[in-house]
């Protein structure tokens, strides 16, 4: 049984006034534990929305929201367990920080899922390391702390709730190179640990490219595609239409492999690295590109 | 959503009435809810009525939007009204215990109930056809004068206009951290009062926090285009009064001493 399950899920912000519009437009997902999916489409397209009806911080106009086959919205009272199952984090999220301390702040969510003090600590540490935050930073102001610091803060409040489910909105926007970079493995690393399944808004390419297994593709409100991502990335012409495109690399690759290059389709530049350092002679295998 | 809150109500449009210079706009709003209050009479009132409807027809705007501003005073209108029906002198057409209702209580009524739709009426059709920037612009000229006593009438306007343009801004804010702070589990439907004063402060910090760093972004944006003040500053959009502002001004202070003329020669129905 899928994990989540959408059906015709539907949202419409300001229903029945002249400002109406339809942003979630009858979407089917079945989305399987344990599963990296990226989530891509230009702005507007509906994924924001789409992801904020998964945890019932939005409820579907129409349509449900299955969790463990169970709709979400079955006992509105409880739909703050589905948001504890359902971690997400918003785009800068490090602007909703407030407590006095770090630690504090992380462990704002465990304690509103009702743990012990001890227990709320102690998860919250745990999730300060996974994010790579040093144990020295834990007993400062968040406000003191650089901006990929404080996003690491904000990312590590979420995870600390140990959801099974983690969506992130952007979180590389706005961050320097290496900070992306690290930020990802750090992600991908609590992925593998963790078994869980994520779910990665994101407008660079190389980035989905590197990371999701799968890719949901939105386009004006409906999702237009759902499948592998090399399956995905092979429709370039189709995700140009939409405006968006497929990572630099793998563009080169189609074209050298159209131009009758002996080449097979790549996401990244190590996979390119492989076919193509064999074809120029010099003995492939180089990961340190 | 907290967003739908309609704060700031300006719509846009292109009717006569959202032509105007704003400057006349509130002149004449002014000038009208005095003179709601000046009429006396039914024929007087009957005038400023008329008049009001007009406003509203001219100014093309859905009349479900009046009504929904209406919506808010209501309260205050039935309060009053009824309040006044008790008061008055008269010919007595109803008694109800020791309390009676009599004919000068049913025209206070009345009135008092016109008085304040009519004010409301008015005051929306302001807000509804000006743009918050040109109402500051214009209260910013028609202040003008107090400059003599030293008052800061520029940096007053410049307060006002950048309030109003951050309302929306901080409402998105307050709207996306309480998403964030639910999404960690906050909750801020249950409890006694105060839990419900402390679950604001997960939204409250943070929203401190981003309007003092938007006002320090601003102030920096500010001085780097070199803003000073209002010393020597001029405008890019020149308020202008048309001859049709002109002509709306020499009709409205027209009707105005007509009002005057029918107060003092016709009985009024409330004294």
């Amino acid at each position: 049984m899928p994990l989540i399950e959408t059906k015709d899920l539907t949202y419409v912000y300001g229903e029945n006034t002249p400002f109406q519009k339809v942003a979630v437009d009858r979407v089917n997902l079945s989305i399987e534990e344990g599963q990296f999916i990226g989530v891509i489409g230009h702005t507007g397209s509906g994924k924001s929305t789409l992801i904020q009806t998964l945890n019932g911080l939005l409820r579907p106009t129409s349509g449900q929201v299955l969790l463990d086959g169970k709709d979400i919205w079955a006992e509105p009272k409880k739909i703050r367990s589905v948001r504890f199952r359902v971690g997400m984090v918003f785009q800068y999220p490090e602007h909703q920080l407030f407590e006095e301390t770090v630690i504090k702040d992380i462990c704002f969510g465990p304690k509103n899922m009702g743990l012990s003090e001890e227990e709320a600590q102690e998860r919250a540490r745990k999730a300060a390391e996974f994010v790579g935050l040093s144990p020295d930073l834990l007993e400062k102001s968040p406000f003191d702390l650089s901006g990929g610091q404080k996003r690491r803060v904000a990312i590590a409040g979420v995870i600390a709730m140990d959801p099974d489910v983690l969506i992130l909105d952007e979180p590389t926007a706005g961050l320097d190179p290496r900070g992306r970079d690290v930020l990802l493995a750090q992600i991908v690393g609590y992925h593998q640990v963790r078994k869980n399944t994520v779910l990665l808004v994101s407008h660079s390419m190389e980035d989905i490219a590197r990371t999701a297994e799968k890719i949901l593709v939105m386009n004006d409100s409906k999702a237009a595609m759902f499948d592998s991502t090399e399956k995905v990335f092979s429709r370039d012409k189709e995700l140009e239409e939409m405006g968006l495109r497929v990572p630099e690399i793998t563009k080169i690759m189609a074209r050298l492999k159209e131009k009758g290059w002996p080449v097979s389709t790549a996401l990244t530049m190590e996979q390119a690295l492989r076919q193509l350092m064999p074809l120029l002679g010099k003995g492939g295998g180089r990961d340190d590109s | 959503m907290i967003r739908d809150i309609a704060l700031g109500q300006y719509i846009p449009g292109k009717s006569c009435i959202h032509k105007m210079d704003p400057r006349v706009k509130i002149a004449l709003t002014f000038l009208f809810i005095i003179f709601l209050f000046v009429a006396n009479g039914y024929v007087g009132m009957g005038v400023m009525v008329a008049l009001v409807i007009a406003i509203l027809l001219f100014s093309r705007i859905p009349l479900r939007q009046y009504f929904k501003s209406l919506k808010a005073v209501i309260f205050v209108v039935a309060f009053t009204s009824i309040l006044n029906l008790f008061y008055g002198s008269g010919r007595v057409l109803v008694q109800v215990g020791f309390m009676q209702i009599t004919e000068g209580g049913v025209n206070r009524a009345i009135f008092i109930t016109i008085r304040i739709v009519c004010l409301m009426l008015l005051s929306a059709a302001l807000t509804f056809t000006t743009s918050p920037t040109s109402l500051t612009d214009a209260i910013e000229r028609l202040l003008r004068p107090l400059k003599i006593f030293h008052v800061k009438v520029h940096e007053i306007a410049m307060m006002m206009t950048i309030a109003l343009r951050f309302v929306p801004t901080l409402l998105e804010e307050t709207d996306k951290i309480m998403s964030a702070q639910k999404a960690r589990g906050a909750d801020m439907e249950s409890g006694g009062f105060m839990q419900r004063v402390k679950a604001l402060i997960p939204i409250l910090i943070p929203l401190f926090v981003s309007a003092f760093r938007r006002a320090y972004d601003l102030a920096m944006a500010m001085e780097c285009r070199c803003y000073h003040g209002g010393e020597g500053r001029t405008r890019m959009k020149v308020l202008k009064a048309r001859k049709s502002d002109v002509a709306i001004t020499v009709f409205s202070l027209a009707l105005c001493t007509g009002i005057i003329l029918l107060n003092i020669f016709l009985p009024g129905a409330v004294r």
